[in-house]
């Protein structure tokens, strides 16, 4: 039976028509074989062009639609809902995209007519073998993974937890608190960043509907939107946490004192038994199986002799947790990059040129010095302090540094500078700077202040390099709107080091097969209208894993990813995508090709009972399960006899368009 | 040579793109020989991007630059500031109606402390 099909033609104002003689196209598309209506219109996507749509529909008793507009990743979804609404399968609908792939590439109007009427016949031979289509649907699973326990995942999972539904988020270290944590005062309010972290760490481990899983990894996850399953890795911590108390007694005890200490970037010393900082959550200690002679010489137990709670257990073995999600959010975060590449400025050298994150724990009451500013080299209190802005951001793709712009140093360089004068007025404070980019709200108000108020001396200029002498750090850098070459004895020197994505993030996003850029930041679904979700369906961003931000913008961004999974778990069912593979049981022979390059797990095996010239004979079979099948057509390629198919894209369907084409 | 063939000559020759500059002084920073120049890396960098290649050419300061390589070590932009400098160089010495080395000059450069090597090859590199 030949379809009763009506061809649209849209002008899109001037962007087709401009190029392709609209009423031309319509014209020859309705001397195409089954075609009993044609009409151009100025804007189809409008709701006139919809009704007139709607009514050709209902007057011609059209059974298959063409629209020849723009792509179908503009309007598909529209014209879908409008042929519907006229009683149509939406699958009865195809789009011949005349805009991006003719009008907008082509300046000469008789080739861009003669290509539109081209791709329209193309659309016309396909919806001839079209088929109506139901999509089937999935339920979802009403919980969320958070992977990543600092301010992004903290916020991100307090907020889904408070709409009602069970979060976990899985952290790599022994306590949540990320990043944000190790920071001393916050821009631009200057206000204790433990002050502001601590209540939040507390609130997501009292929420009822919050488990956190801390020293934990994300070591498979396998499914799809609102049916993920991920296995989660408890690392032994060889404390048994139902009966530690966090006393800390053990951390006290422990004989071995020379573990440097992560927390403190390594600039003091923890025992083995450790717990990372007073207000960690969960308050659980953790053995450090490097460093503890129980675990490595089998000698020693000293804790457990020790704890009063009886929660030692140096047999404790790494733990797997199995658990059903229907959203993903990934708040990996940060880390500075390494120093290594930049030895001019001296860091290997001299332990008084320090990182900014450095400098945040020696201002840090619970730092390494206990707050007061003192040199790491002999303890003396530092008098001129030189800040070296752009250490490794915005460089050329050499490998020494990033590209981009880490976006967060101006401020925290402005605040450490103020910090400096105003807790010791009698230091001198320089900082080199390229440019000052301070555009957030308070932002340039905040770093004027450090400049005029505070006198922080601001330099438009780089450091060239540093050089270590008689106990000075002897500081060459320019002055460019001076045009001099200035020479500076600082006492210490603070490198405003870059950020990067966490390390685990490329290997997580294979793991998810999410998409991410060269800087192996994650990709946004996109950049202005969907920047908290990724390309891959029910996997969302949340923080600086997307991309350099400040704290502000964090929790910001934090909040919309909550919303987002927020909406997808409160749906009860999701409806999935009709255009699946669908298998030709007769013609399979069972090669399990298609299963080995299915990237979803969608395709199983049956042995089935078929009717041959010798008898009924039993044979192996390949079955797709239509709620994993995402329609990706990889099988479809692989199959060697041609038994797979895609529903709504067929070989027969590709074969009819590629011969419209070429006719 | 015309300003245009100048600005090609010296950014084809130096291989570098001084649009790439930021601006951040580094070279300017880092150069040992600073004060013997009258125009330092950063500014060179930005003259070539002007195009006043003319007054490179006739700054002392271009043979004053070591060669030594920290502006390029240095450069986050990858800019390369000591190339273009040996760039204005070559350009200086390759201009037509300078530095050209006669046959008939030579017997009154002859001098015995000079190696005969040394005039050779400047009568190789001038002679054009």
């Amino acid at each position: 039976m030949m379809h009763r099909i009506g061809v649209f033609v849209c002008w899109c104002g001037s962007n087709i028509a401009a190029t392709v003689d609209v009423k031309r196209v319509a014209e020859e598309l309705g001397k195409q074989p089954g075609v009993v209506f044609a009409t151009d219109y100025q804007y189809m996507c409008s709701q006139s062009g919809q009704e007139l749509i709607q009514s050709a529909i209902k007057e011609h008793a059209l059974t298959g639609v063409v629209i020849c507009s723009c792509s179908p990743q503009m309007h598909e979804t529209t014209f879908r809902r409008t042929v519907s609404k006229a009683g149509l399968n939406p699958y009865m609908l195809e789009i011949a995209n005349i805009r991006e792939q003719c009008s907008w590439i082509h300046k000469d109007k008789e080739t861009g007519t003669e290509k539109a009427i081209v791709l329209g016949r193309a659309a016309i031979a396909k919806v001839q073998l079209n088929a109506p289509l139901k999509a089937g649907e999935t339920p979802v699973t009403k919980r969320a993974l958070v992977i990543g326990g600092g301010i992004a995942g903290i916020q991100t999972a307090l907020d889904i937890a408070e709409a009602g539904y069970p979060v976990d988020i899985v952290e790599s270290q022994p306590t949540i608190g990320g990043k944000m944590a190790q920071l001393d005062k916050t821009f631009p309010t200057l206000d204790c960043a433990a002050c502001i972290l601590t209540p939040r760490m507390v609130d997501a481990n009292q929420q009822e509907n919050i488990t956190i899983y801390a020293y934990s990894e994300v070591e498979a996850v396998t499914g799809f939107v609102g049916n993920f399953h991920a296995k989660i890795r408890r690392k032994a911590r060889y404390v048994d946490e139902t009966k530690c108390t966090g006393c800390g007694l053990c951390t006290e005890k422990c004989p071995q004192k020379n573990v440097p200490n992560e927390f403190n970037l390594g600039m003091d010393h923890r025992r083995a038994v450790y717990i990372p900082f007073a207000q960690a959550v969960p308050k659980i200690a953790t053995i450090d199986a490097n460093y503890c002679k129980m675990l490595q010489e089998g000698k020693c137990g000293v804790c457990s002799k020790i704890c009063a709670a009886g929660a030692i257990d140096y047999k404790q073995q790494d733990t797997f947790v199995e658990q059903d999600y229907g959203a993903i959010v990934v708040a990996t975060g940060f880390r500075p990059i390494s120093m290594e590449k930049f030895d001019e400025y001296a860091y290997s050298q001299s332990p008084d040129v320090v990182t900014s994150l450095e400098f945040e724990r020696l201002m840090n009451a619970a730092g390494p010095t206990s707050g007061t500013l003192l040199r790491p080299s002999d303890g003396t209190h530092p008098k001129t302090l030189v800040f070296v802005q752009c250490v490794g951001s915005r460089c050329s793709d050499d490998g020494r540094g990033k590209p981009y712009c880490s976006k967060i140093c101006c401020m925290y360089t402005a605040k450490h500078a103020m910090l400096c004068r105003e807790k010791y007025p009698d230091t001198d404070v320089y900082v080199f700077y390229i440019d000052v980019r301070a555009p957030g709200k308070n932002f340039d108000e905040f770093y004027r202040r450090a400049a005029e108020e505070y006198g922080v001396h601001y330099i438009k200029g780089q450091v060239g390099k540093i050089v270590p002498e008689d106990g000075k750090l002897k500081v060459q850098a320019s002055d460019l709107l001076a045009n001099e070459q200035l020479h500076i004895d600082a006492d210490m020197v603070i490198l405003a080091a870059a950020i990067e994505p966490n390390p685990t993030a490329r290997s997580l996003a294979t793991m998810l097969t999410t998409p991410m850029d060269t800087n192996d930041f994650f990709t946004e679904a996109h950049p202005k209208l969907r920047p908290v979700e990724s390309a891959t369906a029910g996997i969302f961003l949340s923080g600086t894993c997307q991309g350099p931000k400040d704290i502000p913008e964090t929790v910001s961004q934090a909040s919309a990813c909550a919303a987002k999974v927020m909406g997808l778990l409160h749906k009860d069912r999701l409806v999935g995508n009709p255009c699946i593979a669908q298998p030709d049981e007769l013609m399979c022979n069972g090669c399990s090709s298609c299963e080995k390059v299915c990237p979803y797990g969608a395709i199983t095996y049956a042995d089935k009972e078929f009717r041959t010239f010798e008898g009924m004979k039993v044979r192996r079979v390949a079955q797709v399960n239509p709620a994993v099948c995402q329609g990706c057509g990889a099988c479809t390629v692989a199959c060697p006899s041609g038994a797979m198919d895609l529903k709504g894209f067929s070989n027969r369907q590709i074969m009819a368009e590629v011969d419209a084409i070429c006719k | 040579m015309k300003q245009e063939n100048l600005i090609d000559a010296v950014r084809d020759s130096s291989g570098v793109n001084p649009r790439k500059c930021m601006k951040c002084g580094k070279c300017t920073a880092t150069c040992p020989a600073f004060e013997a120049m009258e125009y330092h890396p950063h500014q060179f960098v930005d003259m070539v991007e002007r195009g006043k290649i003319e007054q490179l050419m006739q700054s002392k300061g271009i043979w004053n630059c070591l060669s030594c390589f920290a502006c390029v070590e240095r450069c986050p932009r990858n800019v390369k500031p000591a190339q273009l400098i040996e760039a204005v160089r070559l350009a200086v010495i390759r201009q037509q109606g300078m530095n050209h080395l006669k046959p008939e000059q030579i017997p009154e450069l002859l001098n015995p402390d000079l190696p005969q090597q040394a005039i050779t090859s400047a009568f190789r590199k001038y002679r054009k």
